[in-house]
């Protein structure tokens, strides 16, 4: 187990290794950093200097891979490729183009994401679960067909329309909540409802789709027949032989998202306000700061990378027959 | 005027001519026309299939360009036309009604005043304050308090006409397809109902403004329908393009295994490990450097647009075939094992024969049931991409844009509610229409499904 743990992570390099190749051709070879110096300065009327400081604050003065003017060992370090993206692997993310400290700013606003994103996470999957497993005991009558049908319809609907209608039911019409902000320090559960049920309704379409699925996928084995025929009763055949069995496509589909949490969501958090990564991700989008969008990209495949690994091993502790070697 | 060919345009059409061949082809393969009967035996399908049929004809119909010939001036004597710098599809023609009639600013649904106070003159001349009424709205009314009977008279006339049009092309399928085993009754009752509420909209809409108008005063309705071409061009460029990416790669892995297959794998698991909304957005802004250093490339603004919503296609689509390359390199995999495969090789048939003709048919199901569930995906998802600013240009009309230009006026007072109803609505009825659509088509060519189907 511990070796296999540890091979997987060896395995993550090289991956890593492709996504920051990726960014940095994306960055700096596709766009020059003079194509960028000038989009951030206005895209008219720029004049050289102007470019060679912005460069030169930003540190995208110097030579991409090999630095000839250097000597010993720092032709190679004195380089764009390794200031900006080898040192992402020591976690050394840098400054942001507006010069905050990136690791900083990544460390504080990672909480608000993870207090918005884990109990959507775990609400929304316990929701999900209760509500297949009634539509999956009305199996193949009217109700079934019916409850399939509005899953559809809300899946269909727009992820932006559950968040404004949310904010103008919940927020505005009934005031039950502030519409947006957030306040660590002072009653935080007030600003953390309405994202936490908007972001539950929301995924209750496709969810709870899924899950009926998997559990119906589970109640056409022949263990069921047999617990059936055994004269075990429906309810007792759902949770002590379908659920458990299920047990194992949903850890699959869930545990791989459980690191990606602290990401959180960019919308839910621009739209209530809320200062966290997503929010963080979608500033830097808007004001074209690539720093940023370079070091979430990195922290977003380790934490992708983590969710592989965590998804085996609960494989192990959900199915005793799974072995890792 | 002078036809206009944009690149999405093209691609769009080219779309059309390839499925039309795709299908002709496939027309007389036993399997495939049985499955296609089993998605339309069912009332649910022939509805949803009518409705995205109806909105693919109005996005073909939008896709139509043309630049009007500006009439010369009196005193110039010459022969030389000059062409409007508007680009201006069929469509727009169609809804001329709808489109180019602007007002100030904001109003409300059949509403003859405007929805802000402006200063005014009355008739002493002395300054008020008061809501202006509209330019292009109730303009045959004599008297206001009439406005509903107004209304309604419109209506039933407007149905009228909706409902002979209904009959002559219901009328017309009818004769030839009656003796069809397929319902088509429910696809019938769908296109009058389309037809109805068009012809209601369109004639309705050179009276009043049925949605009211935005903040820039352009009719809500037309904007909203002006949306559906961004909409199922998006749904289906990115997913054509993505298509050739994962097929090839899958097929590849699956077959020639190996390197191959570890090269295929390491891409895939790189790629799907960036979080998908940065890559599509870095690649975006990245795009859009490039559009603003070479500004000269474009000769008028729409080409501008439309460059970027092609290159928004190309993205999404670059971004996201890991994971159909995934399901098709394990579909490879696994049909290549069996026995009609390696017949194959044992007789010494060529590896490009045995792909074209043993792995390939076999790959059809997979292909087509992500065409139609990612349709709906990309639909969403552009509103999404709009809203972040990373979207379709605003010159484009999207549902995207309308939204993230409304999404304030629900704080309003009193509230502007009709822009989001708008593009929400017309998205959710694509959205719907294709969902349950794809939910038909995977039933009926997944083998799982079909499997438990004639096991129950």
């Amino acid at each position: 187990m511990f070796a296999y743990i540890i091979r997987r992570l060896l395995y993550a390099i090289p991956i890593l290794i492709g996504v920051n190749l990726l960014t940095f051709t994306l960055f700096f070879v596709v766009n020059s950093p003079d194509d960028m110096a000038v989009s951030q300065l206005g895209a008219k009327y720029v004049t050289p200097e102007a470019i060679d400081n912005w460069k030169r604050k930003n540190g995208y003065d110097k030579p991409l891979f090999f630095n000839e003017l250097a000597t010993g060992s720092e032709t190679l370090t004195d380089t764009i490729f390794f200031n900006k993206s080898l040192r992402l692997f020591a976690f050394d993310f840098g400054r942001s183009e507006s010069g905050r400290d990136i690791t900083t700013d990544v460390s504080t606003r990672m909480w608000p994401s993870l207090a918005v994103a884990l109990p959507t996470f775990i609400v929304g999957i316990w929701v999900n679960i209760c509500v297949a497993l009634m539509v999956v005991m009305f199996h193949g009558t009217k109700l079934d067909r019916w409850a399939v049908f509005v899953f559809v319809c809300l899946m269909s609907i727009s992820y932006l329309f559950y968040i404004i209608g949310g904010q103008y039911l919940v927020a505005k019409s009934w005031q039950l909540v502030p519409i947006s902000g957030f306040n660590p320090d002072h009653q935080p559960w007030k600003f953390l409802i309405l994202p936490v049920l908007v972001g539950v309704v929301a995924g209750i379409g496709s969810g709870a789709r899924w899950y009926r699925t998997l559990f119906l996928e589970e109640a056409n084995q022949d263990y069921v027949r047999t617990a059936r025929a055994k004269g075990a009763s429906e309810i007792g055949i759902l949770f002590h032989h379908i659920l458990p069995n299920a047990l194992i496509p949903i850890l699959t589909g869930v545990v791989v998202l459980i690191p990606s949490l602290f990401m959180g969501s960019l919308l839910i958090e621009s739209f209530f306000g809320i200062p966290g990564l997503g929010s963080y991700m979608l500033d830097a989008i808007k004001s074209q700061d690539f720093a940023i969008v370079r070091s979430m990209v990195f922290i977003g495949s380790i934490l992708y990378i983590l969710g592989l690994i965590l998804t085996d091993i609960s494989y192990t502790w959900a199915d005793p027959r799974v072995r890792l070697n | 005027m002078k036809p206009i060919l944009l690149w999405s345009d093209a691609l769009i059409f080219l779309l059309v001519i390839a499925l039309v061949v795709f299908f002709y082809k496939l027309r007389n393969d036993p399997q495939t026309r049985e499955r296609w009967g089993e998605v339309f035996s069912s009332r649910l399908g022939m509805v949803a299939f009518t409705v995205i049929m109806t909105y693919i004809g109005v996005a073909l119909l939008d896709s139509l360009h043309f630049r009007a010939a500006l009439d010369n001036p009196a005193d110039m004597e010459s022969s030389e036309v000059f062409y409007d710098n508007k680009v201006t599809s069929v469509l727009d023609v169609m809804l001329r009604g709808m489109g180019d009639r602007f007002e100030r600013t904001y109003s409300a649904p059949f509403a003859l005043k405007s929805f802000e106070k402006q200063d005014m003159k009355d008739e002493q001349g002395n300054v008020i304050r008061d809501y202006p009424y509209l330019e292009h709205a109730g303009k045959q009314l004599q008297d206001h308090s009439k406005k509903w009977t107004h209304v309604l008279e419109l209506s039933a006339v407007a149905l009228l006409w909706g409902l002979l049009a209904a009959l002559g092309i219901v009328g017309l399928q009818w004769l030839f397809l009656r003796n069809s085993a397929l319902p088509w009754h429910a696809s019938w009752w769908t296109q009058a109902v389309v037809i109805c509420f068009g012809v209601w909209l369109v004639s309705i809409s050179h009276h009043y403004h049925v949605l009211g108008t935005d903040q820039g005063g352009t009719d809500v309705a037309f904007q909203s329908i002006k949306g559906i071409r961004t909409g199922v061009l998006l749904g289906t460029l990115a997913t054509l393009i993505m298509l050739p990416i994962a097929v090839t790669l899958g097929v590849t892995a699956g077959y020639f295994k190996g390197w191959v297959d570890d090269v295929v794998q390491y891409l895939y698991i790189t790629l799907s490990s960036i979080p998908g909304i940065l890559l599509i957005a870095a690649s975006v802004l990245l795009f859009q450097v490039y559009i603003d250093l070479n500004p000269d490339f474009f000769s008028i603004g729409m080409e501008k647009a439309d460059a970027r919503f092609i290159a928004l296609c190309f993205i999404l689509g670059v971004t996201s075939w890991s994971t159909l390359c995934r399901l098709i390199r394990a579909e490879t995999l696994k049909i290549s094992q069996l026995g009609y495969v390696q017949a194959a090789h044992a007789f010494g048939v060529s590896h490009t024969r045995i792909l074209a003709r043993h792995i390939l048919p076999n790959l059809v199901h997979i292909i087509m049931i992500t065409f139609v569930l990612d349709f709906s995906a990309l639909v969403l998802a552009e509103a999404v991409l709009s809203y972040i600013g990373v979207g379709i240009d605003p010159q484009m009309g999207s549902w995207g844009n309308m939204i993230n230009g409304a999404r304030s006026e629900l704080s309003r007072e009193p509230v502007v509610w009709w822009t989001l109803t708008g593009a929400f609505f017309f998205m959710f009825v694509l959205v719907l229409a294709a969902n349950l659509f794809s939910d038909l088509v995977r039933d009926a060519f997944d083998p799982r499904t079909a499997q438990r189907r004639s096991e129950a």
